[in-house]
C-alpha cells in the first residue's frame, strides 16, 4: 500500500476550484480514491453536488475523461463506456497495453434510490469498473431531502422534526448488504477521514477484476449543521458508534478493518450535528434515540457474526 | 488553445454539445473570495505528516518533494473550511481572521 509522501507524487485527477460547500465531504472522498491508482481513469457520474459543482460551463475540475448523462445511469454509463473500451481493444484500435480503470461516483440519491436498478445490472453483467457512493444520507443537491440512506430521526425538509413527526421515521437501508447479495468481487464500507483504510480498499478494488462496490459516508456541513472543519472527525466519530461500520467482503468473506476499543452511544455522533438536535429536547426525541441505538446495536452484532468474531 | 474561453467567446469557438476541452481548467478558477478565515500554518512545529494535504477538499495545500512544510496554502482554492488547523496531530495550523493570506506569514511562498 502507498503511504503518503508516495500518494504525494501522483498528479491530482481532481483540481481545486471547484463550488462544492467549504468542508464537503465528498472531494476529499473522490481525491483519496483517485489518488489510489497510477494507471489512468474514465470517471462517469450521477447527478449530484459532485457533478453540479465540479463542472460548472466553462469550467471542469476534473483533469480525466469524465462523463455525465443522466441521474439515474452512472453504472449503465461506465458499463458502455468499459464494453466500448474492451472491444476497441479487440479490434486493436487502442493502445493494448493501455490499463484505463472505470470509476463511477454517484450520491446516495443516485446510488440508493434512483440509480439502484443501474447499478445492480451493470454489475450483473459483470463489468470492470468501481462504483464510489459518496453517502451524504440525503439528496443535499436539491436542499436536503430525505433519501433511503437518511438516518432515522434526522430533520429534512421532507420529514422535518416537529409536532407531527420526530424527524425520519424509518431506517435506511443497508445497500452495501444489497451489494454483497450481488456476490460481486469485492464490497466495502469507509469514510473520509481514516486516509489509510480508504485509499487501502480503493487500490485494493483497483487491483482486482470485475465489478467492484464502495460505500463511503461523506459529511454534509450544510445538510447535516455541524461545522465544516468537523468533517473528518464527524465521520470517524459514525465508526467509533458503529452506526457506519468500516468492513470489506472480498469474494463473501466479511473482515472488519476497525472496531472501536469502546464502542461510543450514538450521541456522540448525533450531538454535533444540527439534524438531530430535536432528538435531545424532549421525551419522544429520546425514545427516537434509544430505537436507533437498539437498531445500531442489532446491526452491528449481525455483522459480527456474519464476520465469525 | 487557451484553457478558459474568453468571457466574449462567440458560441461558434466552443466545442459541440458543451463538452469541455481543457480537462482541470477549474484549477484557474479563484474560490479564494469564500473565506474569511486563512490558515497560517508554524513550521517549526511541523512534522510534514501531510495530512494537511490528504485531508483538504480543494487540492488548497501544496506539496513539494514530498513536502508541506515551506509550502503555501493556495490562495486561489484554500475554502477556509478549518479542515486543516483540526486535522493536524501538533495544532500547528490556526485560523487568522481575515480572507488575505499575508506575505510576512511563515509558509506563505508564491512558488507552485
Amino acid at each position: 500500500m502507498a503511504n503518503l509522501k508516495q500518494l504525494s507524487h501522483r498528479e491530482p485527477k481532481l483540481t481545486g476550484g471547484h463550488r462544492l460547500c467549504p468542508g464537503c465531504g465528498e472531494p476529499i472522498a473522490v481525491r483519496q480514491v483517485l489518488m489510489s491508482t497510477e494507471d489512468p481513469v474514465l470517471v462517469t457520474n450521477a447527478t449530484g453536488c459532485l457533478e453540479v459543482s465540479t463542472t460548472i460551463f466553462p469550467y471542469s475540475a476534473w483533469n480525466i475523461p469524465w462523463l455525465h448523462i443522466a441521474f439515474e445511469n452512472a453504472a449503465a454509463a461506465a458499463s458502455g463506456v468499459e464494453a466500448m473500451y474492451q472491444s476497441l481493444k479487440k479490434q486493436g484500435k487502442i493502445d493494448p497495453d493501455a490499463n484505463y480503470r472505470f470509476v463511477a461516483f454517484g450520491g446516495d440519491g443516485g446510488t440508493y434510490d434512483i440509480g439502484l436498478q443501474a447499478l445492480s445490472g451493470a454489475v450483473e453483467r459483470n463489468h470492470d469498473f468501481l462504483y464510489v457512493c459518496l453517502n451524504n444520507e440525503a439528496y443535499m443537491n436539491t436542499g436536503v431531502q430525505r433519501s433511503s440512506a437518511t438516518l432515522k430521526g434526522a430533520h429534512t425538509t421532507t420529514s422535518p422534526a416537529g409536532e407531527v413527526i420526530p424527524g425520519k421515521t424509518q431506517n435506511r437501508k443497508d445497500l452495501t448488504e444489497i451489494m454483497v447479495a450481488h456476490d460481486i468481487p469485492y464490497v466495502a464500507q469507509t469514510i473520509p477521514g481514516r486516509w489509510n483504510d480508504i485509499t487501502r480498499k480503493a487500490e485494493k478494488a483497483f487491483s482486482i477484476e470485475g465489478p467492484k462496490f464502495m460505500n463511503v459516508l461523506t459529511p454534509c456541513p450544510l445538510g447535516w449543521g455541524h461545522e465544516g472543519g468537523l468533517t473528518p472527525e464527524i465521520s470517524q466519530l459514525a465508526a467509533d458508534t458503529c452506526i457506519w461500520p468500516l468492513y470489506e467482503v472480498e469474494y463473501g468473506e466479511y473482515k472488519i478493518n476497525y472496531k472501536p476499543k469502546e464502542k461510543k452511544p450514538i450521541e456522540a455522533f448525533l450531538e454535533p450535528q444540527a439534524r438531530f438536535r430535536h432528538l435531545f429536547r424532549s421525551d419522544e426525541g429520546a425514545e427516537v434515540r434509544k430505537a436507533v441505538q437498539e437498531w445500531v446495536d442489532w446491526k452491528w452484532e449481525t455483522l459480527l457474526k456474519k464476520a465469525g468474531e | 488553445m487557451s484553457k478558459v474561453y474568453p468571457p466574449d467567446a462567440k458560441w461558434y469557438e466552443m466545442a459541440r454539445g458543451g463538452i469541455i476541452p481543457q480537462a482541470g481548467n477549474a484549477a484557474e478558477y479563484s474560490v479564494g473570495g469564500w473565506r474569511n478565515e486563512h490558515p497560517v500554518r508554524d513550521d517549526e512545529c511541523c512534522i510534514d505528516c501531510l495530512f494537511c494535504w490528504v485531508y483538504c477538499p480543494d487540492e488548497a495545500v501544496r506539496v513539494k518533494d514530498e513536502s508541506v512544510k515551506y509550502q503555501g496554502f493556495s490562495p486561489d482554492h484554500c475554502k477556509g473550511c478549518h479542515i486543516c488547523a483540526h486535522v493536524c496531530p501538533k495544532d500547528c495550523i490556526t485560523m487568522v481572521p481575515g480572507p488575505d493570506f499575508q506575505p510576512d506569514e511563515p509558509g506563505q511562498s508564491e512558488e507552485e
